[in-house]
């Protein structure tokens, strides 16, 4: 059992630190809804396939995270309000080296 | 009027597998979604996605399954409307329930189970200041008739299939086709991007990449765009009849979130300890569309919920009769159409 904290605000602006499992095969979107930081059926909308933009967030912290696959890129290139520091939370697995990684939610598309 | 013994609103895995489960207690179903084919998310979204989770299948395709479900409710002859959106419902005297598409399309039944998912799937729209003031006055989310853009300027925004396809399909059509994308890189079949290729080399599809529509022209309709190019931030004024941005579908609760039922986390709350009901007797909710402590969103859990519902309907159509689930191994299945499918008879013969 190994955790990880990790910062997240949602897209209220409130900030949560929480902890995240390294050894639960959990990505940043599984992460958000299990502690419910946004509502139910916004988020992780494709369930996790790199196929929706529901689980889109900002990385603030300089953590290396892996490169973003064809899917990823192809979706967040159809997203809205894309920033340059934009990733699909599902694509972010949860390992020991993003102890401390800092993220904030996109808005939800209309 | 469509009349039914259940009427099932969204024609996913789960809804799919509620006709077979009613067929066997002889009660017809009819299904309503909003998407021009039968099987949901599993149809629009990931139909070459395999799925490992459903029991007996180790491995099979979110396409396949649905190939197999409607195989497998073909003998009890579904009735469909598709396209059209379950928009109101009205309870008659009677106890049964009229449900009306956004078309005016009417469905009678004693019976509604909702099977909806995450909602219909409705358009995503960029975010553009005056979208709205042109829409259906040149701006244009879904294409019906491709007639209708005959001898006309088109522009489609989008890097997926779709918005390949209708290119290359409206090439031929329409006097003048723009595609515009966000990036030099489309997301689709092989051959649809050779072909957007080829026609863009013959001067028949122009395209613009990597820039973005970022601007509405017109007074009474649409007249023009403003197209950006997002590496130079160059603009291009482009007179246009027709912008058509196609990037993809979310899914939206919509109507039904007003029908006064009981809603939870963007969910319907349903009664886990017996039918699936929800708050109105008589509306059913099943699949991933229902919410209930313990509640987990997979096409498993769909078909279990779909079976416990069609036995709760049977009881509500038939509140006298006297009814005991039967095996399909002992009884077989009887379509509506006359066909029957059970097991071989076991030989009875004396060995000498």
């Amino acid at each position: 059992m190994s955790d990880i904290k990790v910062k997240i605000t949602d897209r209220e602006g409130v900030l949560h630190e929480v902890d995240a499992p390294t050894d639960m095969n959990m990505n940043l979107m599984e992460v958000v809804r299990s502690y419910e930081l946004a509502p139910e059926g916004t988020i992780g909308i494709c369930g996790g396939m790199a196929m929706c933009a529901s689980c889109q967030c900002y990385v603030k912290s300089e953590h290396a995270l892996p490169e973003k696959s064809d899917d990823e890129e192809a979706m967040l290139s159809e997203a809205f309000f894309v920033e340059d520091n934009s990733r699909l939370g599902c694509q972010i697995h949860m390992t020991p080296e993003l102890d401390g990684l800092e993220v904030e939610l996109a808005p939800e598309e209309a | 009027m469509i009349k039914t013994d259940i009427l099932i609103i969204g024609a996913g895995p789960t809804g799919l597998f509620a006709v077979f489960e009613a067929g066997l207690l002889q009660l017809k179903c009819h299904l309503i979604d909003a998407l021009p084919q039968p099987g949901g998310q599993c149809a629009e979204i990931y139909p070459k996605k395999p799925i490992y989770d459903i029991p007996g299948f180790p491995e099979v395709l979110a396409g396949e399954l649905v190939d197999n479900l409607m195989e497998q409710i073909k003998p009890f002859q579904p009735g469909f409307t598709l396209g059209e959106r379950a928009e109101t419902i009205e309870k008659l005297d009677d106890g049964s329930f009229i449900v009306t598409t956004n078309k005016g399309t009417k469905h009678q039944a004693p019976i509604v189970a909702i099977a909806g998912g995450l909602g219909s799937f409705e358009p995503r729209k960029p975010q553009l200041r005056n979208l709205s003031q042109f829409e259906d006055k040149g701006v244009v989310y879904m294409i019906r008739e491709p007639e209708v853009f005959r001898d006309r300027k088109v522009i489609i925004a989008g890097g997926g299939d779709s918005a390949l396809d209708w290119s290359i399909f409206l090439a031929d059509v329409a006097s003048e086709v723009t595609l515009v994308h966000r990036r030099n890189e489309f997301r689709g079949a092989l051959d649809s991007v050779e072909k957007v290729q080829q026609l863009k080399n013959q001067g028949k599809i122009n395209l613009i990449t990597p820039a973005e529509v970022v601007d509405l022209k017109g007074t009474n309709k649409l007249e023009g765009v403003v197209i950006k190019k997002t590496d130079t931030s160059e603009e291009i004024a482009l007179e246009v009849d027709n912008f058509i941005p196609l990037f993809g579908l979310s899914p939206k609760l919509g109507p039904i979130a007003d029908w006064g039922l009981e809603i939870e986390k963007n969910a319907i709350k349903v009664d886990n300890t017996l039918d699936y009901q929800t708050n109105i007797p008589g509306i059913y909710a099943i699949g991933d569309v229902n919410t209930y402590p313990g509640k987990l969103k997979l096409i498993l859990c769909g078909f279990h919920e779909a079976t416990l519902m069609c036995q709760s309907a049977y009881q509500r159509i038939f509140p006298d009769k006297k009814y005991v689930m039967k095996y399909t191994t002992v009884g077989g299945v009887t379509g509506f159409d006359g066909s029957k499918k059970e097991a071989p008879k076991a030989v009875v013969k004396a060995i000498d």
